[in-house]
């Protein structure tokens, strides 16, 4: 195999591991170590042997792939073999439109699930140094008042307790104790474990006031049930930014989750967004059983007809559909927009949210959920 | 038993059971074996991740034990449990039977192997070379992820009564995954990472033809492309393998031998499963089956 630089094997190897990690793929040390292994196993004479072995032991999802395969052609600079560009249905096409001059260097390697883009979306990183110093630190005071509770549900797995049904298996146990005599019955009955919260955050240009909020809110409910919580944001993309807010400061949280996002004040496709989101993630099973909050004031500049599709079918999988919208608490609110009427009969709880009390309240509504 | 030389040679093996494998899959399988890794296989369903496990167990003539995950299932499901009613009995036995046998005597013939049930993990570990494949991961919790996690790096476990079991030939360990839920990153580590995609249609014509030697080339050349064309469509489920089998399956049993509108209408259920889906098909079926 020829490589771009002229390198021993094993540095070349371990190079284009660093290489990847500097794509942005989560490289360590165990990982370049089986793929070192993993080429010896094979022949590095092979471009194929090589690319597969490494994409089984560097990659760890199909969202890498893609940037596997670019490191891979920069690397080696061989082509590809046959079959590992083939491309899943919901890969990623991202078409980059309308930057301004400022905005530089945003796309490149995002992997947002794309909705084909269109000529009016604005791919922009939103700024959180634009809020003052005094403000954060107000926000930051006003969020810490929020007690999120994640919403409950029956669990699968039979925990002891004082009533129920028969626990033969630790009744017999009980009975071992005292060498095979008759002792106590004890019984168990279904535990109770947290219900999944999604929350799918519209950060389109109409929302543009709302969202950074919105996201702190979330923040907060991650930070509580964190196994429990996924967090999207929709615009006229779909991006995944619950790992982004895992992270313990919600300055730093924030900010990551700025990073990723790459439609920040755009425009709306809500319904081909809800789309991708129930194909790559609906369907599969994060959405069954959870709460599904939307927070999104529902002005769709695409066909409402798909949107109102969309919500039914979200509605067939999620126990409950909360919509936040923050113009439903001001004075004379109607839900007259189209998108909203499109959504209403799936809808569990159109609730407002547009102040803090607000806020406590639909966290009320999740938790009681 | 682990003779398998090559990529090729694993591909051939897993041919002579009817399991065609491509070239990343070969490849990536015998790099399991050869660094006896865990494999985790995640792809959309119905693509033959389960199907590989059974494939690689034929092939290389091992047993195969399953391990079906699901929401709750914890160690004793998976590893071993004690068989209560049994040891009571024992128990009773001794007291009938002999007058004044050794308190530890007793207790220790109550944590006998035989009254251990091993469950599919600690089955894998006693019984190897074996292929253990863990079925469906993404169902089970966080919790059971970490305690594959201490299994499947250090091949042994610890049962406080009998000692620690280890395996002396490391099982081959298939994991697969829907992606219901995001498996931990720690568990992707210790394994080799493979996505499964849906077949190209002359892979797919020619798994019909080695899965079902009775469907005449024709018809499977027809199903597979109009297959291929519904997996464009956009559908909320876009059939896997399985369904093409099932399909072709279903319309050879009607006795026809080739495929047509009528054919197609009827035995529809096969391939899609949700209404809106099978109603879009419907429309457009004629074009559908275009050649």
């Amino acid at each position: 195999m020829t490589s771009s630089l002229d390198l021993s094997p094993d540095l070349s190897l371990a190079g284009f591991a660093s290489a990847l990690r500097h794509a942005g793929l989560a490289i360590t040390a165990d990982r370049v170590q089986v793929f070192l292994r993993a080429v010896a196993a094979l022949d590095i004479a092979v471009a194929a042997d090589v690319y597969w072995a490494g994409r089984a032991s560097l990659c760890a999802d199909p969202d890498d792939f893609p940037r596997y395969d670019e490191v891979f052609a920069a690397w080696f600079s061989g082509d590809l073999p046959s079959g590992g560009i083939r491309r899943t249905r919901a890969a990623p096409t991202v078409v980059q439109a309308g930057l301004d001059a400022e905005d530089n260097g945003v796309e490149g390697e995002d992997h947002a699930i794309a909705v084909s883009a269109s000529d009016t979306e604005v791919l922009r990183h939103r700024d959180v140094a634009e809020l003052s110093a005094t403000d954060r630190a107000e926000l930051l005071r006003l969020f810490a008042s929020l007690k999120p509770q994640a919403p409950r549900r029956r669990a699968a797995r039979r925990r002891p307790s004082h009533t129920g049904e028969i626990d033969p298996r630790r009744t017999l146990r009980a009975q071992l104790r005292h060498v095979g005599e008759p002792a106590r019955v004890l019984y168990r009955r279904r535990g109770i474990r947290p219900r999944r919260v999604v929350l799918l955050v519209d950060v389109s240009g109409s929302m543009r006031p709302y969202a950074d909020s919105l996201l702190r809110l979330a923040h907060t409910m991650v930070r509580v049930a964190p196994r429990q919580v996924e967090v999207f944001t929709i615009g006229t993309r779909l991006t995944r930014v619950t790992s982004a807010l895992r992270h313990r400061d919600s300055e730093y949280a924030l900010r990551l989750a700025g990073d990723v996002v790459p439609d920040w004040s755009g425009g709306t496709r809500l319904g081909e967004v809800l789309k991708v989101f129930l194909d790559r993630w609906g369907q599969r099973g994060t959405v069954r059983r959870a709460v599904v909050v939307v927070c999104s004031d529902g002005w769709e500049r695409g066909d409402t007809a798909l949107l109102g599709a969309q919500l039914h079918r979200l509605k067939r999988l999620a126990h409950r559909i909360v919509w936040l919208n923050p113009h439903r608490g001001k004075p004379g609110y109607l839900p007259v927009q189209a998108g909203i009427v499109a959504v209403l009969p799936s809808v569990d709880d159109l609730i407002a949210g547009h102040s803090l009390a607000s806020f406590a309240n639909l966290l009320k509504v999740v938790a009681d959920a | 038993m682990n003779v398998v030389g090559s990529a090729a040679d694993l591909a051939a093996r897993l041919r002579g059971t009817g399991y065609l494998a491509d070239e990343g899959l070969a490849t990536v399988g015998y790099l399991a074996l050869a660094l006896d890794r865990p494999l985790l296989l995640e792809g959309e369903p119905g693509t033959g991740k389960t199907a590989l496990a059974l494939a690689i167990a034929e092939a290389l003539d091992l047993q195969l034990i399953r391990l079906q995950c699901y929401e709750g299932i914890d160690s004793t499901q998976a590893l071993y449990d004690w068989d209560f009613p049994r040891q009571i009995l024992h128990l009773r036995t001794v007291e009938a039977t002999s007058s004044g046998a050794e308190v530890e005597e007793v207790e220790r013939s109550l944590f006998d192997e035989r009254f251990l049930l091993a469950r599919p993990v600690l089955r894998a570990l006693r019984e190897s070379p074996a292929v253990l494949l863990v079925d469906e991961i993404d169902r089970a919790d966080d919790e059971f992820e970490a305690f594959l996690l201490e299994v499947l790096s250090t091949h042994e476990v610890t049962i406080p009564e009998l000692g620690t079991i280890r395996a002396e030939v490391p099982p081959i360990v298939v994991l697969t995954s829907n992606r219901t839920r995001e498996v931990h990153d720690a568990l992707k580590r210790r394994c080799l990472y493979h996505w499964i995609d849906h077949p190209g249609l002359e892979r797919e014509v020619e798994i019909i033809r080695t899965r079902l030697p009775e469907v005449s080339r024709r018809l499977a050349e027809q199903v597979a492309r109009s297959v291929q064309r519904m997996r464009e469509l956009d559908l909320l489920k876009p059939p896997g393998v399985a369904e093409t089998l099932d399909w072709a399956r279903a319309i050879d049993a009607l006795g026809t031998d080739a495929l047509d509108v009528q054919s197609a209408a009827a035995t529809l259920g096969a391939v899609l499963k949700y209404r809106e889906d099978s109603e879009r098909v419907r429309e457009s079926l004629d074009r559908l089956l275009a050649s």
